[in-house]
């Protein structure tokens, strides 16, 4: 094996995860590096969700080893993770968000809760709303999530999963159930996060457009907009790696490039021509 | 046949991590007083009305139907005594305790249920919270503070509810009434009536968060759990009251 240029962010060596016996994740193996960005593809079911879950140390694997920024996470305690997970942001799918709090408190709760990022409560208050004027909700603070759309929900989980400047950011089907207007805000917002921060990231999703616009695509900041993200004169973006899951198996690991050749029936069905 | 027993004792083994767990936390920080307080408020004032009610009647309608009994005997004057023993060391524990595990273990149940299926209970991990520590181990001090007190207000009401009726309709004065309750209730009785409640409280808030936490599938399966803790949990306090009244009775 070669070693990667840059530090490992996250690291799955033959990971397999079974609910009650039913296999989720069978013998997954694959190697994210710093600042790189990974696109997980999959039909529901396909174990995106218990991968990520995984990697958060939320789920245990039955077999195989998961590390993260070269720490073996596989038999850490409860509390030993909570450092770890301090380092990493997670969107769940649905948001997540607490509902019997506000957004504010929602936003607010890592940087409360975390015991590695222990800040002053005058410091709170000014991240929460730098966190939530990055989304462009800072006008909810007092609102509660059941007031908010699907698609403000789903932005104020990136407020709060990317609150604590996490080294390593993960999304669960941000797009889900979105129309396409609101799916677009949302995959900006990724790749606003990924551009001005240099943050790794992890996307699982079902619909390739949203990795084409992850790997191909930046930030332009001077519009707010994502554009092109070859010529004039700008490097190109972090290597968007692609990953396709098929019911547990990693059935495809490569570039776009790559992924658009691949004959493989299952993985072509998720390539938009 | 192995097979079938492997899931009762899975949940069993399942049940006692999650006690396990919860009490030790109870020695750990951080503590969560906010939430011990405001479950203390759902748990023990929110139940005040139905309690209050319940033991006024349960101890009413007890004092009618022991009356009919008792005059074949010519004893109606034991009618506080009677009340008051029944009432302290058995009926105003068990009715307290299974008016807050309907209201409260289902209530848990469906609460910490809707948050684990929609994964606030996997992103509280994710930011650095013990589920457990947040959520389990607060109900647990609020409802083992509570449920206590909520007994002793039900066991004055119901004596009282007997009074009414003693005096209403036996025509018990006021002084024999409350002096023969008074004089009926030894230590030991009292002792009874508060370490079952205390219990209770264990029953109650454990097994409403566990079913809670454990729930999966959906809104359904968020249904499915709230009877499930109300049913355990009420099952479980008729189990429970019965052997520590064997271990006071032997005593």
């Amino acid at each position: 094996m070669t070693m990667p240029s840059a530090a490992s962010a996250l690291r799955f060596e033959q990971v397999s995860v079974l609910f009650e016996d039913v296999p989720a994740l069978v013998d997954v193996s694959f190697e994210v590096a710093e600042g790189e960005s990974c696109v997980i593809l999959g039909a529901a079911g396909s174990g995106k969700t218990v991968l990520l879950k995984t990697a958060l140390g939320l789920i245990k694997p039955d077999r195989g080893r998961v590390s993260v920024f070269g720490r073996d996470i596989t038999e850490l305690r409860e509390e030993e993770l909570f450092d770890i997970r301090a380092r990493l942001g997670m969107l769940f799918q649905e948001g997540g968000l607490f509902d019997s709090l506000t957004i504010e408190e929602n936003v607010a709760y890592p940087l409360v809760n975390q015991r590695v990022v222990e800040r002053p409560p005058d410091d709170v208050r000014e991240r929460v709303e730098e966190a939530l004027r990055f989304v462009e909700l800072e006008h909810t603070l007092e609102k509660f999530p059941s007031e908010l759309s699907g698609g403000m929900r789903r932005r104020v989980g990136i407020a709060r999963a990317v609150v604590t400047e996490p080294a390593l950011v993960l999304y669960d089907s941000p797009t889900a159930g979105l129309d396409p207007i609101t799916a677009y805000t949302i995959i900006a917002l990724i790749v606003k996060e990924r551009d001005l921060r240099g943050a790794t990231t992890m996307m699982v999703t079902h619909r390739y457009q949203d990795g084409v616009w992850l790997s191909d695509f930046r930030y332009n900041p001077e519009n707010g907009t994502l554009v092109p993200a070859a010529g004039n004169g700008h490097p190109l973006p972090a290597r968007t790696r692609f990953m396709v899951l098929e019911e547990g198996r990693l059935v495809f690991q490569g570039s776009r490039a790559e992924l658009e050749a691949c004959r493989d029936s299952y993985v072509a069905k998720f390539v938009k021509r | 046949m192995l097979d079938l027993l492997k899931t009762p004792i899975l949940a069993i083994q399942e049940f006692f991590q999650l006690a396990g767990r919860a009490i030790l936390n109870v020695f750990r920080s951080p503590h969560y007083s906010s939430d011990i307080f405001l479950q203390m408020d759902t748990i023990g004032f929110g139940s005040l009305p139905i309690v209050i009610l319940t033991g006024f009647f349960s101890g009413a309608v007890m004092a009618l139907q022991l009356s009919k009994a008792l005059t074949t005997y010519g004893a109606v004057g034991k009618t506080g005594e009677l009340v008051a023993i029944t009432l302290v060391r058995e009926l105003g524990p068990v009715l307290t305790a299974l008016l807050v595990a309907g209201r409260n273990s289902s209530g848990m149940a469906s609460e910490l249920g809707s948050m684990k299926v929609t994964e606030q209970i996997d992103a509280m991990r994710a930011l650095g919270t013990d589920p457990i520590q947040k959520l389990v181990t607060p109900r647990l001090i609020a409802t083992c503070t509570v449920l206590p007190l909520l007994t002793i207000i039900a066991d004055f009401v119901g004596i009282f509810g007997g009074f009414v009726i003693g005096n209403l309709l036996l025509n018990l004065t006021a002084a024999h009434y409350w002096n023969s309750a008074w004089q009926a209730l030894e230590y030991s009785d009292v002792a009874e009536g508060l370490i079952k409640p205390f219990c209770f409280a264990f029953v109650v808030a454990l097994v409403g968060c566990y079913y809670g936490l454990r729930t999966t599938g959906g809104t359904q399966g968020v249904g499915r759990s709230t009877t499930q803790a109300v049913v355990v949990a009420s099952v479980w306090i008729f189990v429970l009251t019965f052997f520590i009244a064997r271990i006071f009775v032997t005593l």
